[in-house]
């Protein structure tokens, strides 16, 4: 992609600045219709999710105690993945954006909740909730464009090593809770200078990690595998025990990765998103907020089963305009939201997992090589309307 | 023995490994919320209707309950509509039953939120949260000769928790209990009762027919009044009109008051926030954020996008009503509920507020 003030046709042209602040109003109108509703089902919901989800979790684990009998391998690992799954996405990712806080639950509240993945919860809503959702898909402010390892947009500078993009990916994907971590930790750059390394800030944000992922290891590779030694010694297999269980562990880690990978992946990066210019943001006002997250984000079409396993992120474009709604309500406005793209002739971006998923690695692979031709100079005309002060910067 | 004791910790850092990043309470959530060790919950046990508008629920407290003594109250957190909301209910049952339960009995007030809501949707089986029993309105260990008890409506409650535990110990017991008719009398069967077994003397007083009593005109239907000691639950001004008659008559020290606390917050258009830690107070007028208000005032205020969407900025508010700025929606905290985690970058206040910050 191209950012948008730089595109040879204009997706938004046809719009006026008061046909941009209606869209808002519009869009305010059915937040207020959700937040009427948000009640007891939502509460419901969330906590029949943590419940079959512990229940999944707890039964995968007890049947992986046989592990070392190959039927109950598969069927514990297949368990297991599908409740790493839901923790990380249904449950742990919409719970830490605040949606199910209007419950007043300390037990299911943003400040408290913490959620089965490397990077601890507090880092990882600074870097998400914070930058990412305030900044969607704004080149040189929001790192989610390419995690800071990759170049996913023209506007990005090509340098030498994203020749390697497309194994970076595929390393990321496989280990993404681990390049999570990085990410919130902005590794990168910490790294980079010795006064940034001895950082106390960072110095805290690293131990806090290492705590994090030091237990996160204990648990999946040693405590849960020496808990079906027992078994295994009782069947006279004990190391088939031991390693069925941590192979176990292992691979419902990467299943999970994989697929919240593909699913992320499928948010921001298949081809029809847009990306905007840094100084294109500069007083923004509420409804070049919403235009925004409607043009940056894409969303994956599918059953309720697949909503579920995505966390609702299969509707990106109604989470990232709603991102503090509860999530199951996301299928419920998302009729209405598309019916607004189409009343302001705007390109709903929506296509199953795998077309989606394609054409982000398409992407991926396709920018891994520099620009064929120069970009065009930014049009400092488009959103907000008056030129912006500070030069572009990219 | 510290070695067992080392064995134990130990023992438990392991389960606690094996259920990271949550603890292992939260896997007993899902088996046996009643067991749960860090938050107390009740189960309802029995409903059972009292008057057109009140209900007495039979609770089954989980686990670290503590007894309570009659006169107290406990905090219930209900779960309306989705939201946890907190109010307190002297306890109606004597303490000490073998089953461990204990009863309270809600009326359903005007406006009351919580009490409507378990008025009719309170059913066997229903969770609520708990908290510890609470309060000074007691008897004391050496029963009074001569005691009196002045009630009205649902301020009947505490004193029908001490009746029924203490009775036998109360030789010369008058109560005096207003309500609106006679069938709005909640325990009016039982205390009748206890009134023709001879062991209290009742006076009823019912408001539609012959208005509210006034603490001058006590003396004509219990003469000796101020000799006993006395036990005052009702509304707010019937214990003041109470208070300030008895201090008059310099007995003030006789008389032991139980005030049920506001639950109803009104709405206006800005408000006094005060952040109770550093002690600094910020003037919010309407269409000022808590947190503009608050870094305005000098007090370090948490903050992130400061549009509503990452809740870095949430501060826990004591008490106070907010208004959520995108909206227009409220948000209150009682004195009763727990804090309520606002989020400052788009909440104005409507009201005085206090913040735990």
């Amino acid at each position: 992609m191209t950012t948008l003030q730089r595109k040879d046709v204009n997706p938004i042209a046809h719009l006026t600045p008061e046909d941009i602040e209606a869209i808002g109003r519009e869009l305010d109108a059915i937040r207020d219709e959700v937040l009427e509703k948000r009640g007891e089902k939502d509460a419901a919901h969330i906590r029949r999710m943590i419940n079959v989800q512990r229940r999944l979790e707890l039964g995968s684990r007890a049947v992986l105690l046989f592990s070392f009998f190959p039927p109950a391998w598969l069927l514990g690992t297949a368990g297991l993945s599908i409740s790493k799954i839901l923790e990380n996405m249904e449950i742990g990712h919409n719970i830490l954006h605040g949606q199910y806080d209007f419950m007043r639950d300390p037990k299911i509240h943003s400040t408290t909740w913490e959620w089965d993945s490397a990077s601890p919860a507090e880092q990882w809503k600074h870097s998400h909730n914070e930058l990412h959702h305030k900044y969607t898909n704004v080149v040189g402010r929001d790192n989610d464009l390419g995690y800071g390892i990759m170049r996913v947009d023209e506007q990005q500078k090509w340098v030498p090593a994203h020749l390697g993009q497309p194994l970076y990916n595929f390393i990321n994907a496989i280990f993404f809770e681990y390049g999570i971590a990085a990410y919130d930790l902005e590794l990168g750059r910490n790294l980079k200078t010795k006064k940034r390394r001895a950082n106390p800030a960072f110095r805290a944000a690293l131990r806090q990690v290492g705590r994090k992922i030091r237990r996160q290891v204990a648990k999946d590779y040693v405590v849960h595998p020496l808990l079906s030694v027992p078994v295994g010694l009782a069947f006279g297999n004990p190391l088939g025990a031991l390693f069925g269980t941590m192979s176990a562990n292992a691979v419902a880690s990467v299943v999970r990765n994989l697929w919240s990978h593909s699913v992320i992946m499928c948010g921001h990066f298949p081809s029809g998103v847009e990306t905007f210019e840094r100084t294109s943001i500069t007083g923004e006002t509420r409804g070049e907020w919403y235009l925004r997250q409607m043009l940056g984000s894409a969303n994956i079409s599918g059953s309720k089963l697949m909503h579920i396993m995505t966390g609702n992120l299969s509707h990106q474009i109604e989470h990232h305009l709603f991102p503090d709604l509860p999530a199951s309500r996301y299928a419920e406005i998302a009729p209405k939201i598309k019916a607004l793209f189409e009343k302001y002739e705007l390109n709903y971006v929506t296509g199953p997992l795998v077309v989606q998923v394609a054409s982000a690695w398409a992407k991926v692979f396709r920018l891994a090589l520099p620009n064929r031709e120069k970009p065009k100079e930014i049009d400092h005309s488009i959103p907000p309307r008056h030129p912006a002060a500070e030069p572009a910067t990219v | 023995m510290p070695v067992t004791q080392n064995l134990r910790n130990g023992a438990w850092r392991v389960v606690e490994l094996l259920t990271t990043p949550v603890v292992p309470a939260d896997y007993l959530d899902v088996i046996a919320p009643l067991r749960n060790p860090e938050v107390l919950r009740a189960r309802i046990e029995s409903v059972r209707p009292e008057t057109a508008k009140a209900v007495t629920l039979e609770l089954r407290p989980g686990r670290n309950w503590q007894p309570h003594q009659p006169g107290q109250y406990v905090r219930l957190g209900v779960d309306v509509d989705g939201t946890r909301l907190w109010r307190a209910y002297s306890v109606t049952s004597a303490p000490g039953r073998a089953d461990g339960r204990f009863t309270v009995t809600v009326n359903a007030v005007e406006d009351g939120v919580v009490s409507a809501y378990l008025h009719r949707h309170a059913k066997r089986g229903m969770l609520v949260n708990l908290d510890l029993p609470a309060g000074e309105f007691l008897l004391p260990a050496r029963r009074p000769a001569k005691s009196l008890f002045v009630t009205a409506g649902s301020g009947i409650t505490p004193v029908m928790g001490m009746l029924r535990s203490a009775v036998h110990e109360l030789p010369d017991a008058v109560v005096v209990h207003s309500a609106r008719t006679p069938e709005d009398v909640v325990f009016g069967q039982e205390l009748r009762a206890l009134a023709a077994q001879g062991r209290i003397r009742l006076i009823e007083r019912h408001t539609r027919a012959d208005g509210r009593i006034k603490a001058a005109d006590l003396a004509d239907l219990v003469p000796d009044l101020f000799e006993r000691e006395t036990w005052a639950c009702g509304p707010g001004d019937m214990l003041d009109d109470l208070a300030e008659h008895w201090a008059d008559a310099g007995a003030g020290e006789r008389l032991h008051v139980e005030r049920f606390r506001p639950t109803v917050l009104v709405a206006g258009d800005g408000g006094t926030v005060t952040f109770e830690r550093s002690g600094t107070v910020a003037e919010a007028p309407a269409g000022v954020s808590i947190l503009d208000a608050g870094e305005a005032a000098g007090q370090l205020m948490p903050s992130g996008c400061r549009m509503g969407i990452c809740f870095k900025c949430v501060l826990p508010m004591r008490e106070g009503i907010v208004r959520d700025m995108r909206d227009g929606s409220l948000t209150t905290a009682t004195e009763l509920d727990e804090p309520v985690l606002v989020q400052t970058c788009i909440s104005a206040s409507a009201g005085p507020c206090r913040l735990d910050a």
